[in-house]
């Protein structure tokens, strides 16, 4: 499905959509579509696959030990494209996120066009900021992608308009000052920034990210955005699993557990 | 030469540099930027800059003709003595500089990231001095290869964070000093070590570290009553290189030469060459010549110099290698400890193993430049500092010490 598509219907069901991440080839190809379906099937709306990279700065520990472990066990940017291919073909949404110097190695619109073949509907870009985006803007145009930049609760009025204007699809609204992570409470600068964003853009889709753990603290962030995106929290279930069965258990606990929160939103 | 102004408004150097971090550090970059701005046309923060690195740092460091060394080499070898500043080498001017634009922020707390130790131990020494709180992250294998400078700063005041992530050496605690500054960044400054990552540090770092290349200039010129045929320059991340190389830019007939750390050679892949061996990518936070894998993935480099550890480069120095106004090539482990022992033994002065890289480089050069010149050249070699920290590294190569610093009999060696 669509991004946009998926906005609509949570839209009418009145409540947020649930987006949650892993990293592709974690801890083997096989293993994360294994993951990632098993996310869809439980009730996540849009998988966030994270293209795993030697050096993820906004990322936090959980996040980047999963990432390092997908590197250890050989995965490339190739394999990427098709644990997109293989979660897509299920009818999932599927958007990718990733740091910027893997694809620029790759070939910036090469890359654009292997994501779009592999049906992804978009890709968020951490460490990449409008200002220096000309090629991703024109290859995201070219191959009718959805780009996703980051605004910040430390982003002037002016910058966010500026991001607003450069994104399509959603924006990625980074919950707090700091790192990927679960969190036992989630930061109030994050409904500050939402508000400040749709005084902005009253229409663009919000998502709202970076310490999110459970269905209760999906249900808070989702009565004031579009999109809850979960990660860590997540990857954490697999990460301390004793093994694939129970990971995928536990996966499929918390995933059910994020969309049940998300369609308790009373707003 | 009518070299453009650079960087230019955005932080390029041609089309390197620039700005490729989380978006929550673009506020944090822009006041920088700003404070950055007013105090380089401020007169008392020049005044109070200037101040420090005199009585303080102890600059301008001296520029010594090297007799000894210069027979051996034929050539006029004139050393910018960088490694008699305070805390040993040229860091010093780039942390004081910094240090007061935190002050200025209004910033309490300063973060560093350290390969070797130097550029540590000269925060932790500048945070004592203008009373700021220091934390600084040590990939975890280079806290045990330079143990003392971890002593160092701990004695200084500050906090060392060993960092256990990926190859656990300099790359890494780049990543961690920048997660702590996306988290913190409203008290913290980041005071970035060397002439990299996003805009504007690396025109900041150039510019405080800039005397270097000013001093040897005039130094020069008083001296010979000419400017050098060359200037030799470790490069790692490369703040000595460029704090040398700004200042004869424009002087068309000033060589200037960059070597990287070449490590077992260029063959085996075990190296820190960034523009020999390396190709244009984006990391930490600047796009320049990195050291990265078909898919974009960041290799680990490889040195006998921590210091020289890293898998990229300053962004000036891959726009100074693209327009051919500098030459960069690599220098091996081998080659940098032969001309490290030529140093001690000729002239008395134990060098930071960064800075045989510089006389190594030097050594390799001068054959064809006497030729091309059909005179003996005089040839500028920034000994960027001293080799304290190296001891335990040359001691165990040259076999000195054993792997427990036991002394090795002289009968033995």
């Amino acid at each position: 499905m669509s991004l946009s598509g998926a906005f609509d219907k949570a839209r009418a069901e009145g409540r947020p959509l649930i987006v949650g991440c892993m990293p592709a080839g974690f801890p083997t190809v096989d293993e994360s579509v294994a993951s990632m379906v098993a996310m869809v099937e439980s009730g996540i709306d849009v998988i966030e696959v994270e293209l795993p990279y030697s050096d993820p700065v906004m990322d936090g520990p959980v996040i980047q030990k999963a990432s390092d472990i997908a590197l250890a066990n050989g995965v490339r940017t190739k394999d990427t494209f098709k644990i997109i291919e293989a979660v897509a073909r299920t009818g999932a949404t599927v958007v990718l996120m990733t740091y910027w110097n893997p694809v620029e190695r790759y070939g910036v619109d090469a890359f654009a066009r292997d994501l779009s073949a592999a049906g992804a509907t978009g890709m968020i870009t951490p460490d990449l900021i409008p200002d220096e985006a000309d090629e991703w803007l024109a290859a995201s145009d070219a191959y009718r992608l959805d780009r996703t930049f980051l605004v910040s609760p430390s982003s002037t009025d002016a910058r966010i308009a500026m991001t607003l204007k450069a994104c399509r699809g959603w924006v990625y609204a980074t919950a707090l000052m700091g790192v990927t992570g679960a969190r036992d409470v989630v930061s109030s600068e994050a409904s500050d920034l939402v508000r400040r964003i749709r005084a902005i853009d009253a229409e663009i889709p919000v998502g709202v990210g970076l310490g999110v753990r459970d269905g209760k603290q999906a249900a808070e962030v989702g009565a004031y955005a579009d999109a809850v995106i979960v990660g860590s929290a997540l990857i954490r279930r697999v990460l301390e699993a004793p093994d694939r069965a129970a990971g995928l258990t536990a996966l499929r606990e918390l995933g059910a557990d994020l969309a049940t929160g998300a369609r308790s939103v009373t707003r | 030469m009518s070299a453009p102004v650079l960087p230019d408004l955005a932080g390029h150097f041609g089309r390197f540099g620039g700005r490729f971090v989380p978006e929550a550090l673009i506020a944090a970059l822009d006041e920088l930027d700003a404070a950055y701005r007013s105090a380089k046309t401020d007169p008392e923060f020049q005044a109070e800059f200037g101040g420090l690195l005199r009585d303080y740092a102890g600059t301008p460091s001296l520029l010594y003709s090297a007799r000894r060394l210069s027979e051996r080499l034929g050539a006029r070898i004139l050393l910018k003595r960088e490694d008699l500043n305070h805390t040993g080498a040229h860091k010093v001017r780039n942390v004081l500089g910094q240090a007061l634009l935190a002050k200025r922020m209004g910033k309490q707390r300063v973060i560093a990231e350290t390969g070797a130790g130097q550029h540590g131990v000269a925060s932790a020494t500048a945070a004592a001095l203008l009373d700021l709180e220091c934390v600084v992250y040590m990939g975890e294998v280079d806290t045990e290869r330079q143990a003392l400078n971890v002593a160092r700063m701990r004695m200084l005041g500050a906090t060392v964070v060993p960092v256990t992530n990926g190859s656990r050496t300099l790359k890494d605690a780049l990543n961690e000093a920048l997660r702590d500054w996306v988290a913190s960044v409203q008290t913290t400054h980041y005071l970035l070590g060397t002439a990299a990552g996003p805009a504007p540090f690396p025109e900041i770092v150039r510019d405080f570290v800039g005397g270097i290349g000013t001093e040897a200039r005039a130094q020069c010129l008083e001296l010979t009553g000419a400017l050098p045929d060359a200037v030799t320059a470790c490069v790692g991340g490369g703040s000595n290189a460029i704090g040398i190389f700004h200042a004869f830019v424009p002087d068309e007939g000033v060589r200037l030469y960059g070597f990287e750390a070449g490590g077992d050679g260029m063959e085996t892949g075990r190296h820190a060459a960034s523009i020999t061996g390396g190709s244009t990518g984006v990391l930490h936070g600047a796009r320049t010549y990195i050291l990265q894998d078909e898919d974009g993935q960041t290799v680990e480099s490889h040195s006998i110099s921590a210091g020289l550890d890293y898998p990229g480069v300053g962004p000036e120095h891959s726009w100074l290698h693209d327009t051919g106004r500098a030459s960069y090539t690599p220098v091996t482990d081998r080659e940098a400890m032969d001309a490290f022992q030529l140093l001690c033994r000729t002239e008395g002065i134990i060098p930071a193993i960064e800075s045989a890289h510089a006389l190594a480089g030097a050594a390799k050069i001068i054959p064809a430049l006497r030729e091309e010149l059909g005179r003996e050249p005089v040839v500028l070699v920034n000994l960027s500092g001293r080799g304290d920290k190296d001891v335990h590294t040359a001691g165990a190569y040259f076999g000195i010490l054993d792997q427990n610093e036991t002394i090795v009999p002289e009968e033995n060696l």
